[in-house]
């Protein structure tokens, strides 16, 4: 059930007979799976996951210290649910949406208390509904009946529920109301508001899924140029601790282009979602020069906030993705990290005592990914718009170690793998993603686009750079072992070519200015300037240039700093002459 | 409040009771031996007939016929400020010859979480005097930044450098609006040996710390359960003097890898299924428990900030311990044997060590404005230099080229100048960015490619005197 429903409709009520960390049994509790129930004295949140008998397992969304056998359990009768409507851009939730702001000034203290409880998105803040629908009309399940302007960037397009059966228009209002009031009403006696409710383990329905071909350009000048992801795609992000899963998704967060961005901090630090609330209202949305928060909505349950709402954030977060999807945004939503949600399925499992699988993660982890990136994608609605949610998963594995489960089973699902490194990321190579290891499977079908967005020569000038990084590789395994010097000529200068593709190309400093964001034009034309270096250089090698000259060149270290550059074109331009002139006066 | 003589089975450190009233999850209890024992416990887990406890002590003593008394309440720590000065030990009982204390409150040591909306971001820089950690890995007021380490090596003198030489420079300029905002050390041992206890007690004592500190002590030799609850009286402890006494609280923890050991402890005691080598699936909600429990909190003038020590078991990082503490940490500094072994002190190698509050705590108007550029690039060279090191022994220094051979006396320069300082030595920022120029100055211009070139004309050194200087050093 939603936090919105006031009523206390609980359909029974039983007793609590255990209580082991965030798992509580209870008796002579008439429940189904997945019901929502208030624990204790306290009527802490929780959820049904075990039935056997007559006894019922729920597991709890707030801490169980003190709760004892003996208090009551009350069912509401209704599974876990979101509110959805206006107010949920600019908002910061726990994993079972409740507005931390709001518990903030409940609780009147900055420490999380037990048994508050709020609405998802506020009951009485009023909005302006435009309606886009007249009396008569008739309108079926997910079709817009009007508009409010939820922030400065976003559109709130209000929408039939998708459980309605539809029909006549025999009412419409306009003008200022609050969420629950009824705005749209049907012949059929159905009545819509601004408010609407969706099971968060239940799918939002669509009409069809499509293969993206739009990438969701994203700034960062490795992922764009050489490991793309499509608007509506998946990827996922593992690295030990340390190696930048945060800053990439922060990034992504921050310059995406997306309609809206769902960020959900599943069980990692406080202060990381400290800083996207004070850093997204002073940043700019590329796009527009808006605050950030204004397409931006956050879910946080930290990694010291209970285990069991740990578990639901992420779903919490997907349903709104997909409501917002709905409406025909395209919206990227960031899952950091993913791994601390499989470790919470793992706990409430052992607790139950289920038979564990690898790793002791429950045999269903490899489904419940499978059900969570099956969530994104490119779709046509099911009021005939198309919308999309793209699913970024930061995976945290265990030493470092890719083999183990939770990375496995993502590899198997999600077509974007940007693999992290700890060796770049101990040399400050940022961001660490390792060239060699990291794919995407997308590029093919997003090729056209850069081309005919950006450059038509795109994917060839990329196939260049892989070409030059792969022969790098390969003859580092030799200089391990000889050192540089015995290298033949042209070796050194592809090994020279490679470090600027390294340095400049691969490497974009998150907390610069100017670096921190590249359009894919200046990502293009970096690219190009390191293949003139390229050229010019092979030309003066060939002839007769000794090649300790041709690398000393003065203007080539320049080509480090077209990152930080604003005004890149005229940069990149002279850059560009001065190198053909330096190398050709050589010879 | 009932007593029971109702045992029913005894298992490691847990005691099994049947019960006919309803226990609290988390209660604390009393259990009383036949030979007037008191030992205390806490309810891990309860049903309607039968509660197992843990008991910090031990159960050694424990019959049958022992008494349990159930105090309806969870665990607290009696917080004061008259706590400064004091030495308890890891129950938070004093065991110096100081005066009772009166508590002003007693808190649940099981501290509820921060509201993510309700901190303040940390960035305000640290002092430590340590050019490894100020110049490559800034320390900020509310952080939580780890030392990894090993067993016999230099840790605990590294964070008495560190809890003596703390400081935040416009505080000692100025000193104006942050007033009353004063700092403390608090110090949590868990499971070390007297002697390591002993060498923290007497520098608190030579540098008349231990004033502005509270000792927490569990020693090797005092339960191991106990561990459990020591880090969070100290923290609850922490807690109250940053945010309602407003000072600003270092928070030394060690060792964390005992602490550790004791949750496999009692979770082997309860059969349940272990997580990765053994240790408990809820081990890293658990150790966030406590490092989250670091920070700042809007509207408040305090900080907790907390340097836990953890010595890695076989110098491995990938090991539980300390993988899950880097997972939840801001940072790590990592005390290296190599370079303990090279004589280094401090022996920090700045490579994998972090802070990830580092950005935002340094630049212009915080430490310097080519803070930033300066530890990129030197982490650049230093890595450079480190990888020829492996060459040079194949190749010979011959075989390379005019920069690389640069390159490998920047590394040689970088550990012997920038990191061994030695642990009395205290350097401000600007003698740690100073040096980090000397340095950098062996370079050439052009292979200062991190530096933003205004930098590069402001403070790279192109008098050759002064390199021979720093190379002729070392
Ligand atoms: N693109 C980047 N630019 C600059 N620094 C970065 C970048 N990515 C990561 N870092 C550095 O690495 C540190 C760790 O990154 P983070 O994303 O927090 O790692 P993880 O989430 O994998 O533990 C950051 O604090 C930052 O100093
Ligand atoms: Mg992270």
């Amino acid at each position: 059930m939603s936090k919105a429903d006031t009523t206390d409709a609980a359909t029974d009520s039983g007793v609590i007979q255990s209580v082991s960390g965030p798992v509580v049994t209870a008796r002579d509790l008439d429940a189904r799976m997945n019901d929502v129930v208030y624990v204790g004295d306290e009527g802490l949140m929780g959820e049904v996951i075990e039935i056997e008998g007559d006894l019922t397992t729920v597991q709890v969304y707030e801490e169980t210290s003190g709760v004892g056998p003996g208090e009551p359990v009350e069912n509401t009768g209704e599974p876990l649910s979101v509110d959805l409507g206006p107010g949920m851009l600019d908002a910061i939730y726990d994993g079972v949406q409740r507005p931390l702001d709001v518990l903030e000034g409940k609780m009147g203290s900055p420490y999380l208390d037990r048994g508050v409880d709020a609405p998802g998105i506020d009951l009485e803040e009023e909005w302006e509904f435009e309606p886009e629908v007249a009396e008569g009309d008739v309108v079926e399940p997910g079709d817009v009946v009007g508009v409010v302007e939820e922030t400065v960037t976003i559109d709130h397009k209000v929408m039939v529920p998708p459980d309605y059966e539809g029909g006549e228009v025999v009412a419409v209002e306009s003008g200022s109301f609050d969420v629950t009031e009824t705005v749209v009403e049907l012949d059929n006696g159905e009545e819509v508001s601004m408010h609407q409710e969706w099971p968060v383990r239940e799918a939002r329905p669509a009409n069809d899924k499509k293969t993206p071909r739009t990438p969701l350009v994203s700034g960062q000048r490795i992922l764009d140029g050489l490991f793309p992801i499509a608007k509506g795609g998946t990827a996922a992000i593992p690295g030990p601790f340390g190696s930048g899963k945060t800053v990439t998704q922060h990034q992504l967060a921050k310059y995406a282009d997306a309609d809206i961005i769902v960020y959900v901090g599943c069980g990692e630090r406080g202060n990381e979602m400290t800083e996207v609330i004070e850093d997204f209202p002073e940043l700019e949305d590329p796009a527009n020069g808006n605050p950030l928060m204004a397409r931006t909505s956050l879910i946080a349950n930290t990694s010291n906030m209970p285990v069991a709402a740990r578990e639901s954030c992420i779903y919490t977060g997907i349903t709104i993705a997909e409501y917002y999807r709905d409406m025909g945004y395209d919206v990227a939503l960031m899952a950091d990290s993913t791994s601390r949600w499989a470790e919470a399925m793992r706990e409430i499992s052992s607790r139950l005592e289920e038979m564990p699988g690898e790793e002791g993660y429950p045999a269903y982890l490899a489904a419940r990914l499978a059900q969570f990136y099956e969530r994104a994608g490119y779709f046509e609605n099911i009021n005939g718009t198309e919308g999309s949610v793209s699913a970024i998963g930061a995976v945290s594995p265990p030493g470092g170690d890719f083999s183990e489960p939770v990375t496995q089973n993502t590899l198997r699902i999600v077509k974007t793998f940007w693999a992290l490194d700890a060796d770049l990321a101990e040399r400050r190579h940022f961001p660490s993603i390792n060239w060699n290891e990291s794919y995407s499977l997308y590029k093919d079908q997003l090729d056209p686009w850069f081309e005919d967005e950006v450059a038509d020569d795109w994917a060839e000038r990329r196939q260049w750079a892989v070409d030059v990084l792969d022969e790098e590789t390969e003859l580092q395994e030799i200089v391990q072992l000889v050192g540089k010097d015995a290298l033949p000529d042209d070796q050194q200068l592809t090994l020279e070519v490679a470090r600027y593709l390294r340095e400049a190309y691969l490497q974009q400093n998150a907390f610069h200015p100017v670096d921190t964001f590249c359009p894919p034009e200046k990502t293009y034309l970096m690219l190009t300037t390191i293949q003139t270096f390229n050229d010019e250089a092979f030309d003066a090698l060939d002839a007769g240039v000794p090649i300790e000259e041709i690398i000393d060149i003065e203007s080539a270290p320049r080509i480090n700093r077209i990152g930080v550059q604003e005004d890149y074109e005229e940069y990149v331009e002279d850059l560009k002459a001065e190198i053909t002139e330096e190398l050709r006066s050589l010879y | 409040m009932k007593e029971y003589q109702t045992i029913t089975e005894i298992s490691g450190p847990l005691v099994y009771a049947e019960v006919d009233e309803a226990i609290g999850y988390d209660e604390i209890v009393e259990i009383e031996t036949a030979q007037g024992e008191t030992l205390r416990g806490q309810v891990l887990e309860s049903s309607e007939d039968v509660v197992a406890i843990q008991v910090f002590e031990g159960t050694s003593g424990i019959d049958r016929d022992a008494s349990v008394r159930f105090l309806g309440e969870t665990m607290k720590m009696p917080v004061t400020e008259d706590l400064l000065g004091r030495v308890l030990d890891g129950s938070g009982r004093p065991i110096d010859d100081g005066p009772e204390i009166v508590p002003e409150e007693r808190q649940d040591i099981v501290g509820a979480a921060i509201n993510p909306y309700s901190r303040e971001y940390p960035e305000e820089f640290i002092e430590t005097g340590v050019s490894a950690i100020d110049g490559m890995n800034t320390l900020v007021r509310g952080q939580k930044l780890p030392i990894f380490s090993s067993s016999g090596q230099p840790h605990s003198e590294l964070a008495m450098q560190i809890a003596r030489q703390a400081s935040v420079p416009e505080e000692e300029e100025g000193g104006d609006d942050e007033e009353g905002s004063e700092f403390a050390v608090i110090f949590g041992a868990m499971g070390i040996t007297q002697e390591e206890a002993n060498e923290f007690m007497e520098d608190f004592e030579r540098t008349g710390a231990l004033e502005r500190s509270v000792v927490f002590m569990n020693l090797a030799d005092d339960p191991a359960v106990e561990r459990t609850v020591t880090p969070r009286m100290v923290l609850t402890t922490a807690e109250y003097l940053a945010f309602e006494k407003d000072y600003h609280v270092l928070v030394i923890l060690t060792d964390m890898t005992n602490y550790c050991e004791a949750l496999r402890e009692i979770g082997a005691a309860r059969e349940e299924v272990p997580g990765r080598r053994g240790y408990p699936g809820y081990m890293y909600t658990d150790l966030a428990q406590l490092y989250e429990r670091a920070g700042r909190i809007k509207g408040r003038d305090g900080s907790v900030t907390q340097i836990p020590i953890l010595t890695m078991p076989g110098d491995d990082d990938t090991h539980p311990i300390p993988d899950l503490t880097g997972y939840i940490t801001e940072g790590q500094i990592y005390v290296d044997p190599d370079l303990n072994s090279q004589g280094l002190q401090p022996p920090i190698n700045v490579l994998p060590s972090l802070s990830r509050l580092m950005d935002d705590g340094i630049g212009e108007g915080l430490t310097r404005e080519d803070h930033a550029d300066v530890k990129d690039q030197m982490f650049a060279a230093y890595a450079e230099g480190e990888d020829l090191r492996d060459l040079v022994n194949i190749v010979g220094r011959e075989a390379l080229s005019e920069l690389d051979n640069k390159y490998l006396d920047f590394a040689d320069a970088f550990e012997s100048e920038f990191i061994d300082q030695g642990f009395e030595q205290n350097r401000d920022i600007e003698e740690t960015l100073s040096i980090g120029w000397d340095l950098l100055s062996m370079l050439p211009k052009d292979a200062l490619n991190r530096i933003d070139e205004e930098f590069i004309e402001e403070y790279y050194r192109e008098d050759d005197s002064e390199r021979e200087v720093v190379e002729a050093a070392d």
